[in-house]
């Protein structure tokens, strides 16, 4: 990755500790434009952690995350996700009781405007807008392939589908910043491959295909991968950083970080020697 | 819903729309000719039965939001309607407001009745949102015990029927259709703020808070939010029950009442619109069949339990329901209509 490219996210020294248990430990690390960055470690090393900092589920007691230029540390989750940071979850989280194509009308809560009142009376502008975001929506099941399910409640949607459109309603929020929680985990071959090339294509942008969805038109510019698998990890990830025990180990591309020795006595368990 | 082979959507509005083909509009428009036509042709304790239904409809309206939708549990409906009723038998008595002020007065009052006592919600959950709630009962019914002055305590506080544009709406039949007027109205509103973004918002603080907090919902905002949409709905319910008596009481807004609000929607189906009205309606008509046949049974095999053949008529269909069906009547109707789209034969697409 070219070193002068724009750094959006800023990670500087970030420490985090439930009681006696350090999660994060002085963690620092940047976001660049343009670049997916993959976070790795061995169970329990921090990487969910450090996500849920970022989208401020957990408040880090020390140190800040910047966004852009601006501090974005400890605030709300839904003021980040208006600040446009969005994510997907380790287990899935959707919305279960409702369909795929709500659950995506669901994450454009934050781009909407109107209240339950034009709801109520719904035709005019409450209608117009829904239609508005409605095309959007089916632009993004148009680019995952879920047309089929559009109607169907997620709860009752098989597991490599429920991630998919789980990825889907990250991106009905149009965000800046996308934070993937091993969104190839529990998947068999077929579905970590469609899956790492629908990742890609955000990160890409389809350009002219989706005209009207500046998200996929554009793509997502900065992609924040956690992933356990190292095939996945070593192919579309443009850096990598490795966590052990809370702290940073290694941070390098992928082929620098094959060779690192001290990621791989982390993964194999052995004495790290400092 | 079922679309009927040959009918093509060419639009999202289209999509969206609830009803679609002429057939659907013909059958709406016969059934509303139908409601407001019944004082024509029922008797005066049909029109007293139906009317009691309509009230309860808008109040499960408002439960339905705050609790099917939002899962946020509400046993204090009742005291919610209260609120609504003596905001406008007091507006009405003491400083002689005309209804068509006192109604939207009274809604109001009961949605910052609500948006108090939902305040709880923000910091807990489930079954201990269910005792502040129960709480929020008794607190207002001690309130408008203690307040004699303003609201004539156990005495009550008579009120005069409703007086709309010059017409007193005074004979059961008149207030039958004020009645199912605001029912049709709730009915709308209430299917309308569940199916745009707000509604959206409400299922996904149900269904995943966390998640939703993520995707940009503000959950402090929007429980209030759900608290003070369903008491506005229980505050329309309270003024029009009021004013039906033409005498506000707490007798009038018992505690049971708000534990078979929650049992209505139980039976009729949660998060369901339709299900709200199939519950009012099926757990007011078992009221009436009690009513009817309960003193013969009851004499026949339990002469002592004659007094409360109601009580165990509705505990019973609850639990009945909470075991066999706890989607409740509206996904049995669904299940039906799915049956009638294949019998014959296949004439409707599947969605």
């Amino acid at each position: 990755m070219e070193g002068d490219s724009e750094i959006r996210l800023w990670i500087d020294s970030l420490s985090l500790s439930f009681g006696g248990v350090r999660a994060l430990d002085e963690v620092s690390m940047e976001v660049k434009d343009k670049e997916i960055l993959a976070i790795i470690g061995p169970n329990g090393a921090g990487k969910t952690a450090l996500l849920n900092c970022i989208n401020g589920f957990y408040k880090p007691q020390k140190g800040e995350i910047y966004f852009d230029g601006q501090k974005i540390t400890r605030m709300r989750p839904d003021k980040l996700a208006k600040v446009g940071i969005a994510r997907t979850f380790q287990n899935i989280e959707l919305y279960r009781g409702l369909s795929t194509q709500d659950n995506l009308m669901a994450a454009r809560h934050a781009l909407m405007g109107q209240n339950f009142l034009g709801g109520a009376i719904y035709f005019g502008w409450a209608l117009g807008e829904e239609i508005k975001h409605r095309r959007i929506v089916e632009e993004i099941i148009d680019f995952l392939e879920i047309a089929p399910i559009r109607k169907k409640t997620v709860g009752v949607l098989p597991y490599g589908m429920q991630k998919r459109v789980e990825l889907g309603r990250a991106l009905a929020l149009e965000p800046k910043v996308l934070l993937l929680d091993e969104p190839m985990a529990g998947m068999n071959q077929e579905e970590k491959e469609d899956m790492a090339r629908f990742i890609i294509d955000v990160f890409e942008g389809q350009g002219e295909t989706y005209p009207d969805t500046p998200v996929l038109r554009e793509g997502v510019g900065c992609i924040i991968l956690v992933e356990h698998d190292m095939g996945v990890v070593m192919d579309i990830a443009d850096r990598v950083v490795v966590l052990d025990f809370g702290r940073k180990i290694a941070e390098g591309s992928p082929s620098e970080i094959k060779s690192n020795h001290k990621v791989i006595s982390a993964y194999l368990g052995q004495e790290i020697e400092v | 819903m079922g679309r009927q082979r040959g009918t093509f959507l060419e639009n999202y509005a289209q999509d969206m729309a609830i009803i679609r083909t002429r057939l659907q509009w013909a059958m709406l428009f016969i059934f509303l000719l139908l409601l407001f036509s019944c004082p024509l042709f029922l008797s005066d304790r049909a029109l007293t039965v139906m009317t009691m239904i309509g009230i309860a409809v808008i109040s499960v309206h408002g439960l339905n939001i705050l609790t099917g939708y939002c899962g946020q549990i509400s046993i204090g409906h009742a005291g919610f309607m209260a609120v609504g009723g003596y905001t406008s038998a007091i507006l009405s008595a003491k400083l002689g407001w005309p209804f068509w002020a006192t109604l939207p007065c009274g809604a109001l009052g009961a949605g910052v009745a609500g948006l108090i006592f939902g305040l709880p919600s923000l910091k807990i959950k489930g079954f201990y949102l269910i005792m502040a709630t129960i709480a929020a009962h008794f607190i207002i019914v001690w309130l408008i015990l203690q307040l004699y002055g303003l609201t004539g305590g156990g005495d009550g506080l008579a009120v005069s029927r409703p007086e709309i544009a010059g017409f007193t709406v005074k004979s059961k039949g008149s207030y039958f259709c004020l009645v199912m007027a605001f029912a049709c109205l709730a009915t709308y509103t209430a299917q309308n703020i569940v199916r745009t973004r707000a509604g959206r918002a409400f299922v996904a603080i149900r269904d995943n808070d966390l998640a939703a907090e993520v995707m940009g919902i503000n959950l402090w905002s929007y429980k209030l939010q759900a608290f003070f949409i369903g008491c506005v709905y229980a505050g329309v319910a309270g003024v029009l029950l009021v004013h039906y008596y033409a005498f506000a009481s707490v007798d009038l807004f018992p505690f049971m009442d708000s534990v078979w609000y929650l049992g209505m929607l139980i039976v009729g189906g949660m998060g369901s619109t339709l299900g709200a009205l199939f519950g009012a309606i099926a757990l007011k008509l078992l009221d009436e069949l009690v009513t009817v046949v309960g003193p013969g049974l009851s004499a026949i095999v339990a002469p002592q339990a004659a007094a409360s053949m109601g009580l165990i008529a509705h505990g019973l269909v609850i639990i009945i329901f909470l075991i066999f069906e706890p989607r409740g009547l509206a996904h049995r109707w669904e299940l039906v209509g799915a049956y009638f789209r294949l019998w014959p034969f296949s004439h409707e697409e599947r969605e």
